[in-house]
This record gives C-alpha cells, sequence and structure tokens, in this order.
C-alpha cells in the first residue's frame, strides 16, 4: 500500500459574504497517488474550483474560513508557515487555470514569466541556464519558433498556444502534482484534444500526478484513472473511471450520464434531464443536498431529508457513494444505465 | 509606431488651430475694447481711437486673427513711424495695462506656474498612491476607512478652502511657516521651499483625495485577476506580486490621466495661485480678466491649450508604452 | 414558391480593419462569412458548427440583420430581406428572432420579467386580444416559467431560467424561424439538457425552424435535422446529421468530430485519431485555394491553387474538398 502523494481529509471551505455565509466545500476527502489522474468532476457551484485552490492556499484569506487537513508528502498544507507554503508553490504543486488569457501577466513578455517561475525556485541560476531552460520548456509544450515568441507579450499569442504557455509555466519546475482547473473549458475542441494529449505525454515524461478538475464528462473519461463527482460543496461519489461510466452509484452521476449528448445518437430523442437547478450553498437544504432533485426517494423519504449520506464504499463495486439508496437499488439501476 | 506619433501629432495640430482660432473669435465678441486700456484713467476718446488703429484693433476680425497668428512665428510689429514696437517672435499679442509683450510675461510668470506643478504632481501622487495603496491592502480595515475618509473629504472641499486652511494653519494659528512670498529657487532657496510647500500642500491633498480613490479600485480590481492568483501559485512573494502585478496593472491608467491632470495644472491653477500670491500664469489670468486685458487672456489660453493637447499626445503614447496589449494596434 | 423558411444566397461579411497610413484608414479587411449559401426548410433544424473564428456568430448576426451583409442576399420566407429598411424591416422581424447565449448580458437587469417578455409587442405595436399580461404570462407556461413570477427581476432567477425568459421573449411575436446563437454554452450540462428538450418541444408543438450555432457537437448531433460545418468563414461540409456525423467527408470534419472527448473510458486511446498541428490562419489573410490546407494532412498543389466547390458526395451531403475522405464510418 503505498502512500499517497496527497491525501485530502475532511476539508471544510466557507466564505462570509453580506448574503450569508457560503459552504462551498463540506467534508471533502480523497487520495491520490503519483502518476495518477485523478479527475473531479462537477458543474457550477458544486465547490470543485474552491477545493482546487485550497490545496495551494490560494482563497482569500480574509473571508475563507479552512478546515481540515490537506496532506502534501506528509506536510499538511493547510498549517505550513507561509514560506514553506512559497515553497510548495510552484515547485511541488503547480497549477494551470480555465482562462489562459486572463492567466498570464500582460505586461510581461512570455519568457519573462516562465524564467520567473524558474528563478523563484532557484534564485541563483544563470541568465543563460535559465533562458536555455526557457526555451527548452517552450519546445516541450510545443511553440513553434521558440526563440522568437520568446520575447512576444501574451495578447500576441491564440488561446491554445497561451494555454501552452500557462503550462510551461506550471511543470518548468517539474512538480509531483499538477492541478488543472478546468484547463480547456476556454478552448476549441480541436485545440482542447492538443492540450489533453500534450498534458497526458508530459506526465508520462516527469510521472507527475494530475488533478483535472472539468464539467466535461468527456475529458474525465479521456483522460483520468479516477473521478471524483461533486454536488453542493460536497463528494457524492468517487470511483474508478471505467466504473463511474458503466455503474455509477450516485442518482446525480447517472443523471449526469444520462444529460450528456452523445456523437452516436442515431435518433433524436430526449436528453434525460434532471429537473430543478443546482442547490444555494448559502442555504443548503436538510439532509441530502440532492434530494429535491432525485427522482430515486422511494421508501427512505424521511432518511434522505433528515440526514446526510456520507460517502461510504458501496457493496460490490469499488467505488463509493454518498447516498442512502445506494446499496442494491442504485446498483441495479447504474447498470440499467450503462452507456455501452 | 513612428506613424502613429506623426498621426496624432498632426491632429495635434489641427486641433491647436481650431483652438486659437475659436478662442481669438470668442475674445473679440467680448464687450471689453482693449484699446480702452491703452492710456489710463483721463483718456481722450482720439488718443484711444488712434490706439486702435496703431495697435490693428481697427481691422477685421479675420484679419486681426491673421496677424496674430503669424505673430506666433515671424513677431509682430505695432504702430507706424516714432511710436512703432515689436514683439519678437513667438508673439502672443501686447499688453496694455502691464506695457509689456504678452510672451515675455508668459516667459515671467510660466515658471513660477511650472515649479507649482511639480511640486504638487511629486506630492500628490506620493500621498495619492501611498494612502490609496494602503487603503486597498488593508481593506475594510480602519487603516482602508482612514484614507477613504480622507479622499472624501479631499474632493468635497473646494481649493481655496483647503489653501486658506493651510494659510491658517501653518502661518497664522501654529507659526511654524512665514507667510509666503515668492522668491525663485535660484535666488532664495529656502524662501522658495517654505513659499512653496503651502501651495504644494494645498494641490496635494485636493488631488491625492481622487488618487486615493482611483489607486485604491484599480489594486482592489488587480488582485481579482486570474494572472494575479497565477503568480501566487507561482511561489512568488507578496511584494513581488504586489509590484509586477497588482501595482503595474493598476498604475497604468492611474499615470496616464496623472499626465491630463498635470496638464491642466501648467495652464495656471488659478486659486491656488492667488490665494498664496504667487506670481505664476493662473494669477496673471485673474488679474486680466478683471481689467479685460484680452490679448494677455489669449495668449495664456493659448498656452494652456497647448499643454493639454501636447498631454493627451503624450498621453496616448504613454499607454502604449506602459501596456503592451494597446500598442497591438 | 420557396418552401424554405430561410435561403441564404451568396453571402459575404467583411470588416475593415488593420489602420495605416496617415488618416488612419482601414486597409485590411477580416473576411469574417465569405460566399455561404444555405437553406432550411420549413419546421427542420440546421446546426451550424465551427471553432473560434469560423464566422457562425456573425452568420448568425447577418441572417437577422443584425448587422448589414457585405454582399449577398437573405430570403425570409421568400421575402427578400437583404435590404429592407424602416417599417418594413421591422414587419420582417416578426418572423425570426434571436436566442442568445449569455443568459446574464441579454436581459436587461433594470426590467422586469414582463417588461422584458413584452418588449417585441411594444416595439412592434401589437396589442394582444386578451391584453398584454395575460398573453406574457401565456408564454411563461409554455417555456416552463411561474406566470407568478411577472414582476420579479432578472437577478431573481437562475441561468437556466433566464435562458427561459429569453426563450418566450423571442417567441412572444410568433416567429417561424428562431436564430439561436450558442443558447446553453453557457449552461451547467444539467440545465443544458432541459434547455434543448424544451427547444425540440417548442419546434413540435409550435412549427418553428430553428438555426442553431453551437461549438459542442454533441449539443448540435442531438437537436439538428442538418447540420453545416464552417472553417474560417465558408462552409466546407453540410448534409443530413446522421450523414455527416457517422460518414464526415470533409478531413476538417473529420477531425473535429475524433477531437470531441467521448463520455466512454473503454474508448480511449482508440485508433484514427486525427490531431491538427498549429493555429487556425488569420481571417484577414486566408491561405489561397482551400482555406483548410495548412493543416490538412491530405493537401496537394490542386489545393493551394484552386478554391474546392460545394459538391454532393451523396443525397443532400456536400463537401468542398479535392480529396474527401473516404466514407468509413466514423
Amino acid at each position: 500500500m503505498t502512500t499517497p502523494l496527497l491525501s485530502v481529509e475532511n476539508l471544510n471551505v466557507s466564505f462570509a459574504t453580506p448574503d450569508g455565509v457560503v459552504r462551498a466545500v463540506t467534508d471533502v476527502s480523497f487520495r491520490i497517488n503519483t502518476g495518477e489522474t485523478l479527475g473531479i468532476v462537477g458543474e457550477s457551484g458544486s465547490g470543485k474550483s474552491v477545493t482546487a485552490s485550497s490545496l495551494l492556499r490560494l482563497n482569500n484569506s480574509v473571508t475563507a474560513s479552512t478546515s481540515g487537513k490537506v496532506l502534501f508528502d506528509g506536510t499538511d498544507v493547510l498549517t505550513v508557515d507561509e514560506d514553506e507554503m512559497r515553497r510548495i508553490r510552484g515547485q511541488d504543486i503547480a497549477m494551470v487555470f480555465q482562462d489562459p488569457l486572463s492567466a498570464l501577466n500582460p505586461f510581461y513578455t512570455v519568457g519573462e514569466q516562465i524564467s520567473e517561475a524558474y528563478l523563484v525556485h532557484h534564485p541563483k541560476a544563470s541568465k543563460s541556464d535559465v533562458r536555455t531552460r526557457v526555451l527548452e520548456m517552450l519546445e516541450k509544450v510545443g511553440i513553434p519558433n521558440p526563440s522568437k515568441r520568446i520575447d512576444e507579450y501574451p495578447h500576441e499569442f491564440s488561446g491554445g498556444m497561451r494555454q501552452r504557455i500557462v503550462i510551461a509555466i506550471a511543470l518548468i519546475n517539474s512538480p509531483r502534482l499538477l492541478i488543472a482547473d478546468e484547463p480547456t473549458t476556454a478552448l476549441d475542441v480541436t485545440v482542447q484534444a492538443q492540450i489533453l494529449d500534450l498534458m497526458k505525454d508530459l506526465q508520462q515524461e516527469t510521472g507527475m500526478a494530475i488533478i483535472l478538475i472539468t464539467h466535461d464528462l468527456g475529458v474525465v473519461a479521456e483522460v483520468a484513472d479516477s473521478a471524483l463527482v461533486m454536488y453542493g460543496g460536497r463528494v457524492v461519489e468517487r470511483a474508478d473511471v471505467m466504473s463511474i461510466f458503466s455503474v455509477p452509484t450516485h442518482p446525480y452521476s447517472w443523471g449526469l450520464l444520462g444529460a450528456v449528448g452523445s456523437l452516436d445518437t442515431s435518433t433524436r430523442g430526449h436528453l434525460a434531464t434532471i429537473p430543478g437547478t443546482p442547490p444555494s450553498l448559502i442555504s443548503l437544504p436538510n439532509g441530502c443536498a440532492f434530494r429535491p432533485r432525485c427522482s430515486h426517494q422511494e421508501g427512505v423519504e424521511s432518511k434522505c431529508a433528515n440526514n446526510v449520506p456520507v460517502l461510504r464504499p458501496i457493496e460490490g463495486t469499488s467505488s463509493e457513494s454518498a447516498c442512502h439508496l445506494a446499496d442494491h437499488q442504485l446498483v441495479s439501476i447504474g447498470q440499467r444505465s450503462s452507456r455501452s | 509606431m513612428l506613424l502613429f506619433i506623426t498621426r496624432r501629432l498632426l491632429f495635434a495640430l489641427m486641433l491647436l488651430l481650431a483652438v486659437s482660432l475659436f478662442t481669438y473669435l470668442l475674445f473679440s465678441i467680448l464687450p471689453a475694447d482693449p484699446a480702452a486700456l491703452t492710456c489710463g484713467k483721463n483718456c481722450k476718446p482720439e488718443i484711444i481711437a488712434a490706439n486702435r488703429v496703431r495697435l490693428g484693433y481697427d481691422k477685421p476680425i479675420l484679419e486681426q486673427y491673421w496677424n496674430f497668428l503669424k505673430g506666433i512665428f515671424v513677431g509682430r510689429d505695432y504702430g507706424t513711424g516714432a511710436a512703432a514696437f515689436s514683439c519678437p517672435a513667438p508673439s502672443l499679442g501686447y499688453s496694455f495695462s502691464q506695457h509689456e509683450c504678452v510672451t515675455t510675461l508668459i516667459a515671467r510668470t510660466f515658471p513660477v506656474t511650472a515649479y507649482l506643478s511639480i511640486g504638487a504632481l511629486i506630492m500628490w501622487m506620493s500621498l495619492g498612491v501611498g494612502l490609496g495603496s494602503i487603503a486597498a491592502l488593508k481593506k475594510g480595515k480602519w487603516q482602508d476607512k482612514a484614507a477613504t475618509t480622507f479622499s472624501a473629504i479631499g474632493v468635497s472641499l473646494p481649493t481655496f478652502y483647503i489653501g486658506l486652511l493651510v494659510l491658517f494653519s501653518f502661518c497664522i494659528w501654529l507659526r511654524i511657516l512665514p507667510f509666503p512670498k515668492y522668491e525663485s529657487p535660484f535666488v532664495n532657496p529656502g524662501a522658495f521651499f517654505t513659499t512653496m510647500i503651502l501651495p504644494w500642500s494645498t494641490l496635494a491633498v485636493l488631488s491625492a483625495a481622487s488618487y486615493t480613490r482611483l489607486t485604491r479600485n484599480g489594486m482592489l480590481e488587480a488582485m481579482n485577476e486570474d494572472f494575479v492568483r497565477l503568480g501566487i501559485a507561482k511561489g512568488l512573494q507578496r511584494r513581488t506580486i504586489l509590484r509586477k502585478y497588482v501595482l503595474r496593472s493598476a498604475l497604468v491608467p492611474i499615470v496616464t490621466i496623472a499626465g491630463l491632470d498635470f496638464a491642466a495644472l501648467l495652464g495656471g491653477a488659478i486659486i491656488t495661485e492667488s490665494v498664496f500670491s504667487l506670481p505664476g500664469m493662473g494669477r496673471m489670468s485673474i488679474r486680466a480678466v478683471v481689467e479685460s486685458d484680452l490679448p494677455v487672456l489669449v495668449g495664456t489660453t493659448m498656452v494652456a491649450a497647448v499643454f493639454i493637447v501636447l498631454a493627451n499626445v503624450i498621453v496616448d503614447i504613454l499607454y502604449g508604452v506602459l501596456d503592451p496589449r494597446v500598442r497591438a494596434k | 414558391m420557396s418552401t424554405f423558411s430561410l435561403e441564404v444566397k451568396s453571402l459575404v461579411k467583411y470588416f475593415p480593419t488593420g489602420a495605416s497610413g496617415l488618416l488612419g484608414r482601414p486597409t485590411k479587411e477580416v473576411k469574417a462569412v465569405d460566399n455561404v449559401s444555405l437553406q432550411i426548410a420549413d419546421g427542420k433544424t440546421l446546426g451550424v458548427v465551427g471553432e473560434s473564428g469560423c464566422g457562425k456568430s456573425t452568420l448568425a448576426r447577418v441572417v437577422t440583420r443584425l448587422i448589414d451583409p457585405t454582399s449577398g442576399q437573405v430570403f425570409l420566407d421568400g421575402q427578400d430581406i437583404t435590404s429592407l429598411r424602416g417599417q418594413e424591416l421591422r414587419i420582417a422581424r416578426r418572423k425570426m428572432q434571436m436566442i442568445f447565449q449569455d443568459p446574464y448580458a441579454s436581459l436587461n437587469p433594470r426590467h422586469s420579467v414582463g417588461q422584458i417578455i413584452s418588449a417585441p409587442l411594444r416595439v412592434q405595436g401589437i396589442e394582444p386580444v386578451h391584453g398584454v399580461k395575460t398573453r406574457v404570462q401565456e408564454l411563461m407556461e409554455l417555456v416552463g416559467l411561474n406566470p407568478e413570477h411577472y414582476n420579479r427581476y432578472p437577478h431573481e432567477f437562475s441561468g437556466g431560467q433566464r435562458q427561459r425568459i429569453g426563450i418566450a421573449r423571442a417567441l412572444i411575436l410568433e416567429p417561424k424561424l428562431l436564430v439561436a446563437d450558442e443558447p446553453v454554452s453557457a449552461l451547467d450540462v444539467s440545465i443544458q439538457a432541459q434547455i434543448l428538450n424544451l427547444l425540440e418541444n417548442l419546434q413540435t408543438e409550435l412549427g418553428l425552424t430553428y438555426m442553431f450555432i453551437a461549438h459542442d457537437l454533441s449539443v448540435v448531433r442531438h437537436i439538428a435535422d442538418d447540420v453545416a460545418v464552417m472553417y474560417l468563414g465558408k462552409i466546407v461540409e453540410t448534409g443530413p446529421s446522421g450523414s455527416v456525423y457517422s460518414f464526415p467527408r470533409h478531413p476538417y470534419t473529420t477531425a473535429l468530430l475524433s477531437a470531441v472527448p467521448v463520455a466512454d473510458p473503454t474508448r480511449r486511446g482508440r485508433s484514427g485519431r486525427i490531431r491538427l498541428v498549429g493555429d487556425v490562419p488569420s481571417p484577414v489573410d486566408p491561405p489561397s485555394g482551400c482555406r483548410f490546407r495548412t493543416r490538412c494532412w491530405k493537401a496537394t498543389d490542386l489545393c493551394a491553387q484552386v478554391e474546392p466547390p460545394l459538391e454532393a458526395v451523396s443525397e443532400g451531403h456536400f463537401v468542398a474538398c479535392h480529396h474527401p475522405m473516404d466514407p468509413v464510418s466514423n
């Protein structure tokens, strides 16, 4: 049993806002090993992005209150001092954001920004050494003509190129964990495919772990080894990627799979929908947050309404689910909904 | 880039021409008669009429304007015969109440206005950006509230009120500074500073108020940008992020606005100069208004216009220098 | 007599750009839509897909006369609306309406829902038989909103609900044609499905014709009868959805389809994956001949010299390519 690279235990994050306390992340726990890719799936308001930013302590310290443990190689990221945190950021754990245009500083050249990422953690490096590494990195991420483009500004690149630069910044110090928050959402589909391929290739090379945050189940199916489904700030299902698509153990996961169109639908039918809308994180309902939209409430009405279901392993599967009904009923429902 | 600058300068030139025409025409429809100032209280109408001819005020307006314009390049000759005199290029006219070429007057008073403007600029930028940064960094805390309150007060109080308050506090009540009496910094630097510190502070308080708010808002906006988050995610030090990411972004519009404000001051900070009796262009303009000394007014208006138009061109170019995204256009 | 709800002939839209010279006159043109022709039959849905810069949004705006075309013609229900102005155009607009992408930006936050939905009536000077409020509430029910929320404001609704408001507003004039510009892209997946189902139901109930612009190929697959694939201002392939999706003939379509991540991990790493290299060329200076040739693995000299015309490869299925792919199932 290998020690996981990252182990998140009971992460809770809430924000104080003028409208009330937003419980963005509640009781989230998961682990990831070296070389693995974990996909965190959820829609807006699921808490997935806040979870990701908590791993590097990027949340606004004034309004956010965080509790729990984030153990990276044994060190609790949430409690280390600021200096240690700065050492971890960009070197052990790196992050890629969604919008490549706004993620790059418009006032400095691409070369300066990548160099900066390297120099922060290697302050004694010589100028030529840095330049060589930057050029190498640019080539590795697929920027054509790197020696010319190194002195250009972010706005002179296309969206896909910019995301490659963001990846170059993230990977120049060979981090052991890469957190990618919706890295391809803002990109065209052909570019998205390129970027995902790039990330996978680089992962092969360096053996790093990747946490990929996305709302796109297709992306999870393509690149992830295991998946975490989040809803209303909690993890509602954790499973390896094969299981989650063939035998989902939570009604929300099943609903998501049904709602996604496919390229193979040969008849125009209706998409299975999940009625209603995601819950407000300020006023979460009692009991299970998904209950208002769940169609499987037979017989367990009061339990679903009053008790928050806890993530637990489901017999007969390798998955974990936060659903009161998940034991046998849902597994068969999941099998019925198989997408093969 | 060169083409861009040339285009802007050409446009600026056309604008200045339009301003000069407009100013000249505007002043010419005023009921004041410049010739009436030429010879003091006991003037006979015949002398005034003669002077009018001598100084060219009997000619049609557009011809007067043309002479004025010509004068800027080649100088202007007035009168005929023994009483002839001339104002060398660049001639902006001749003042009768002060009996001097306008250009000479401006050359004498402008340095004072310039010193005032430069000193004020340095003070208000330091104060404004400084307070604004503190307010942004300590958002919601007492430092923020204090800075914002100061900002609100400074913006609400009129210039002369702040000026008189400063004058009163430092010269009369606390007696730490002598009454302002302007002397050139090359002649008596001590007196120069003790005098100028008062109007500098006045203008600083006044302008710092809006710059505090501008800086605060600019920084808060910048702090929410994705690239700042990425900077933190890289592991950069807080102060590096503040300098290279937050401030760098927030200052671009601030610097350009400051450029425009500075140019406006160069045209003559009338109220401040009056309160502190500074012999600058502003005070000269007020005197000219009171005395209906049109040539001086036309002259100072033109000078002010030149600064503002030039400042706009410079600010446009500066924006391109400071923000690479703008350069692409 | 045409049975086409919408017909577009040789539509061109160029945007001037690039200032240079002393007077700063534009010297270049962004060839956003370059000679596009299409038809949509009554009651059908045409999906227009493509990536950023392909011109699909511009196409939508020109078709609805929000922008004037540089040249070409637009026929709505047989009527040439290309150069209509003033009152004539206003009357023609009753037959075509638009749904926008951003449910947050397309509704005036200062207007109540009732005002928003009834605005077209006021603009057109139409007074419904039983009064404005009744009509608005009818529509609210039709799109799945609670009619009692007539007086509420947009910020009180979720993204999906706001999009329903936009749809209600588009339907109040009883149009024939609805042009939807990425109507579900800004919504969560579970809400997308709801809105798509709603649009399909409305089409059946009201006999609407749709022009559906999207970048999400699976969404278009689901809702469109026919599909047109755009690249750099041109239509490169068009035909019935089943045919185009199952047997794509243009290299770009093939690459596009193979790039879509499939929600099925068992198909990971399958062969036949095409990865396009490089970036989309600039629409200011598109490649000569076939615009896709700079990224096409089948390109030959012919492709650089001659622009391929749209030619039929099977019933209703057209491709603009000198070397179309073999009809092997995707």
